[in-house]
């Protein structure tokens, strides 16, 4: 199986899940769609061996071949664990799912293309080498994602979180683009192992911090970073495999990824250290602090994974440091990296098998709000169990693998105190310093999730179902997670040589040339004068008086006005640009036909005249012309009192039967000036639309009924001069055309090739169906719009809105 | 209102016929001589509004059961799928072939691809146009 394939296996294993839902509904469709993970996971964890060893695979495929685009499947340390994140956890998701989603209520044709579409997205993201290729999958995860928050789009709140994610994720995105066309420009090459090549050529170019800031936004605004957060908490709505999967483990980390792929580029700039690390460090203690004033259960997850990816995006900020020293020092900032690398690892593990008992919990009781729930310990013991594994991981208690890589994070940043670069000597202390106060509401949220869910009363009757434990099978994933989460506390150097060092060799080239260099060991216990053992300490002790104390200081929260809330701002941005844009349009858009043909005449006259009379085109001369016939004087003649009855008619049958007449007359016109195929559409175009005038003649306003009060004589007026413009330009434009021959008649040219060339003999239906056939083509495609449009107009009529729907930020 | 057009009714029936092979006629005479999808279609929807005129809308549902967004969509399909078809022989989108066959009845023949772009034509314009007709004059 080439890797190009293995990344889009999955979108093309979605061409058969509508047939498995319709045909074969008996069995969930989630069984059929396990098999394509589990394909993929056997099939990434065959390279983890000689991905350890320091190989990397590449495999390409052309995709416009003409402006150099193709897709470049590059797998080393840093894609494979990736890789392997997404289809391990995306494996027991949707295990997850087959027992979560109903088979007979819910449109699982729906959600497994857009889950496995996901798939394809995420692979393309962190295995793509070509930036454009990057940017298609990365846009695609956004769009996925937004399918799936919507999922239930019958819901206001789904609707809201789905536009509100591919907002803010879309702009990211596109700044991204922006950014890497920056590189792709100055570097003149799009592949990132090429850019990462000469990184220090680069750095010295003007717009390289442009270009960094610009790919960061789209990191930031991916990963949840503040202060573009505000989008993951409303994403919740999605069903809760999405959120675990998704939304915690793996598409919220493809600004990671992408901050991790760029290290060794971006890297060398000051501004990278300071916006990463900063903005990380912030984010960890912004999400930490509001998680405990969240009462949805996956609120307060949604704020965690915002503080958690904070902090794991300072890791990888201070990692880059590791460019900037040298000697001893260098290893002690790519720990950090390795820190980074080990913690995004365990996120997955723990906040995936948390999400999934916020969805068991949700499903087994009906309610997600912690305020109701209380007591569930003694009637869902081992749902209780996994959500302590995993709350206590989170927490940093041992022994769990949030303990491991907690530690390392409170020694990585201890470690900023060797850098006395960049104003770092004097600021440094500040990081250990938030890092530790998030540590401390960290640890608060992680108790408050599980002991308020599972200890206190229980409260029966505030509860829409009757609560009891999940079937075995829904148990099965995050049992599995919260395993994993023991495991790796034990053997944690295993999985440090397995994934973390080929990750950290790919992020650190300049320190390591192959994973096996990377000297790290995992160890649980450092020793009795390791600072950040007192920290942790620190960490337990003030953070259970926190915990103990909720009631009496969460009144806090409540001075913070919600109008000056980001997501605050969010929304007064959106009824900004709702408003804007509508207010502009119905300047123009006044619903009146009648306005939008005075636009069009007078843009004839206006731009036609307007161009003619600059460029002096206007030319007389009746030279040169046939003889006029007798029966050309009839037909006009019949032509004009035909016209004059439309203007003047009382009735408006007359004046459909008199357009007609016109119509049919031109048709006569075509005939005599030998237009065989002109004069047949005309008349039978000509008929269809008599019939049709008839057909909407009933509905059609009164004629007259401009015909009485003031305002008669400047609508007439006007109505008078625009025709008149009108006819008098196009008989300008014909005469003119005829007098002055600039350029030869292009007839010859298809005279001369119409059978030769095209095997036909009507050069007039040639040119629609070979010489000009794109014209056509899009001609039907608008006309097939515009009767989709015609259905849409009449079939749904614009009512009356009964009172605007509201949709605020909790 | 019921009207009773017998005449127009009875002449309907066969004339309906006589404009429907017409214009199949003229579809195909089109790439020779005066004629092709365009107008072919718009000759068939004629015929159609010719019986919508002689019966009404119901009637003529009922004995033409055709979907007509259908009909526009196949027709879309046909067009595009022909000019696509070009890519998976390498050469540019939208190149069309043509050759001469010897076919049993009619003689020496001319098949070019264009004819399969020009059947959607056809039938997107009789889809488009019967649409339209339905939709507004359907209208209460």
């Amino acid at each position: 199986m080439s890797f190009i394939f293995a990344i889009f296996l999955p979108i093309i294993a979605t061409l058969l899940i509508p047939f498995l839902f319709k045909k074969v509904s008996s069995i969930h469709t989630g069984w059929f769609v396990l098999l394509v993970p589990v394909v993929l996971v056997i099939f990434y964890g065959t390279y983890i061996p000689s991905i350890m060893n320091g190989s990397t695979y590449l495999d390409e495929l052309p995709w416009i071949p003409s402006l150099d685009i193709s897709f470049i499947s590059y797998l080393d340390g840093l894609s494979l664990l990736f890789s392997l994140l997404i289809t391990g956890i995306g494996a027991l998701v949707v295990l997850y799912s087959i027992f979560y989603l109903d088979k007979k209520k819910e449109k699982l044709g729906n959600f497994y293309v857009y889950l496995l579409m996901f798939m394809s997205a995420m692979l393309g993201v962190v295995q793509s080498d070509h930036l454009i290729s990057l940017y298609f999958f990365w846009e695609l995860t956004s769009i996925s994602s937004f399918l799936l928050i919507g999922y239930w789009y019958t819901r206001d709140r789904s609707r809201f979180g789905a536009l509100k994610s591919m907002m803010i994720t879309v702009f990211g995105g596109l700044m991204m683009l922006g950014g890497f066309l920056i590189l792709g420009i100055i570097g003149e090459t799009f592949s990132i192992r090429e850019l990462i090549g000469q990184a220090s050529a680069l750095s010295g170019h003007d717009l390289f911090v442009w270009a960094l800031v610009l790919v960061l936004l789209g990191a930031f605004t991916k990963s949840a970073q503040f202060p573009f957060y505000i989008w993951l908490p409303d994403a919740m709505e999605a069903p809760t495999p999405v959120s675990a999967y998704l939304h915690s483990a793996t598409m919220v980390k493809a600004g990671l990824y992408l901050v991790a792929r760029f290290t060794p580029i971006f890297a060398l700039s000051e501004v990278w250290i300071w916006l990463v690390t900063g903005v990380g460090i912030l984010t960890l203690f912004w999400g930490s602090f509001f998680a405990v004033k969240q009462t949805d259960l996956k609120a307060i997850l949604a704020f965690s994974t915002v503080s958690q990816l904070g902090l794991i995006m300072s890791l990888l900020g201070i990692g880059s440091i590791a460019y900037h020293v040298t000697g001893d020092l260098v290893t002690t900032f790519t720990f950090a990296t390795f820190a980074a690398i080990f913690h995004l690892m365990n996120h997955a593990t723990f906040k995936g098998s948390l999400f999934m008992i916020a969805g068991i919990i949700d499903h087994e009781t009906g309610t997600r709000d912690i305020r109701k729930l209380g007591g569930l310990l003694s009637l869902m013991p081992v749902s209780f169990t996994i959500a302590l594994i995993g709350s206590l991981s989170m927490a940093g208690v041992p022994p769990f693998n949030g303990f491991l890589s907690k530690e390392m994070f409170l020694e990585a940043v201890l470690n900023l105190q060797h850098f006395d670069l960049y104003a770092m000597d004097s600021w440094w202390i500040l990081f250990p310093i938030v890092a530790w106060i998030a540590s401390v509401f960290t640890f608060v949220y992680s108790l408050y999730f599980v002991f308020y869910t599972f200890r206190g009363k229980h409260k029966p009757e505030q509860l829409p179902k009757a609560a009891h434990e999940a079937p075995i099978g829904m148990l099965v994933s995050p049992g599995i997670l919260a395993t994993l989460v023991v495991i790796i506390f034990f053997i944690p150097n295993f999985f440090g040589n397995a994934f973390i060092k080929p990750a950290v060799a790919a992020i650190q080239p300049l320190a390591y040339q192959v994973p096996t260099d990377v000297g790290f060991t995992i160890k649980a216990w450092h020793g009795f004068d390791s600072p950040a053992l007192y920290m942790t300490l620190g960490v337990f002790l003030v953070g259970y008086l926190f915990y103990k104390t909720i009631p009496k200081w969460s009144a806090v929260y409540n001075t913070i006005p919600s109008k000056v809330s980001l997501n605050g701002m969010y929304d007064g941005l959106m009824r900004l640009g709702d408003s804007g844009a509508n207010r502009f349009s119905s300047i123009y858009m006044t619903g009146s036909i009648r306005n939008y043909l005075v636009y069009m005449f007078a843009a004839i006259i206006v731009l036609l005249g307007g161009t003619m009379w600059i460029k002096d085109a206007f030319a007389i001369r009746f030279d040169n012309l046939a003889p006029i016939r007798f029966f050309e004087i009839l037909i006009s003649i019949i032509l004009i009192v035909g016209t004059i009855t439309i203007l003047v008619t009382k009735s408006r049958l007359t004046a459909i039967i008199a357009l007609g007449a016109v119509g049919f007359t031109v048709a006569l016109f075509y005939i005599i000036f030998k237009a065989p195929d002109l004069a047949l559409t005309q008349l039978v175009i000509e008929t269809v639309s008599v019939a049709l005038f008839l057909g909407a003649f009933y509905h059609l306003p009164k004629l007259n009924k401009h015909e009485k009060g003031k305002e008669d004589r400047g609508f007439r007026l006007t109505n008078f001069l625009i025709a008149l413009g009108v006819g008098v330009m196009v008989t300008l434009i014909a005469i003119s055309s005829h007098s002055q021959k600039l350029k030869l008649s292009i007839s010859q040219y298809y005279k001369d090739t119409v059978y030769s060339e095209a095997g036909g003999g009507n050069i007039v239906n040639v040119i629609l169906v070979d010489y000009r056939g794109f014209d056509t083509l899009f001609e039907i495609s608008v006309l097939t719009i515009a009767s989709l449009g015609i259905i849409g107009m009449i079939t749904l009529r614009l009512v009356k809105k009964k009172g605007d729907r509201k949709i605020e930020n909790k | 209102m019921k009207t009773n057009d017998l005449i127009m009714q009875t002449t309907t029936k066969v004339v309906f016929f006589i404009i429907f092979l017409f214009s199949i006629h003229i579809f195909f005479a089109g790439h020779y001589t005066p004629g092709g999808g365009f107008v072919g279609g718009l000759l068939m929807s004629s015929a159609i509004v010719l019986l919508l005129l002689a019966f009404d809308l119901k009637t003529v549902k009922e004995m033409l059961p055709i979907n007509y967004t259908v009909v526009t969509a196949v027709g879309l399909l046909i067009s595009l799928a022909t000019a696509a078809g070009s890519i998976f022989f390498n050469v540019p989108f939208f190149t069309h072939v043509y050759d001469y066959f010897y076919l049993p009845l009619l003689g020496e023949t001319s098949i070019h691809t264009a004819m399969f772009f020009d059947t959607g034509v056809y039938l997107v314009v009789v889809g488009v146009t019967m649409t339209i007709i339905q939709m507004i004059g359907g209208d209460e």
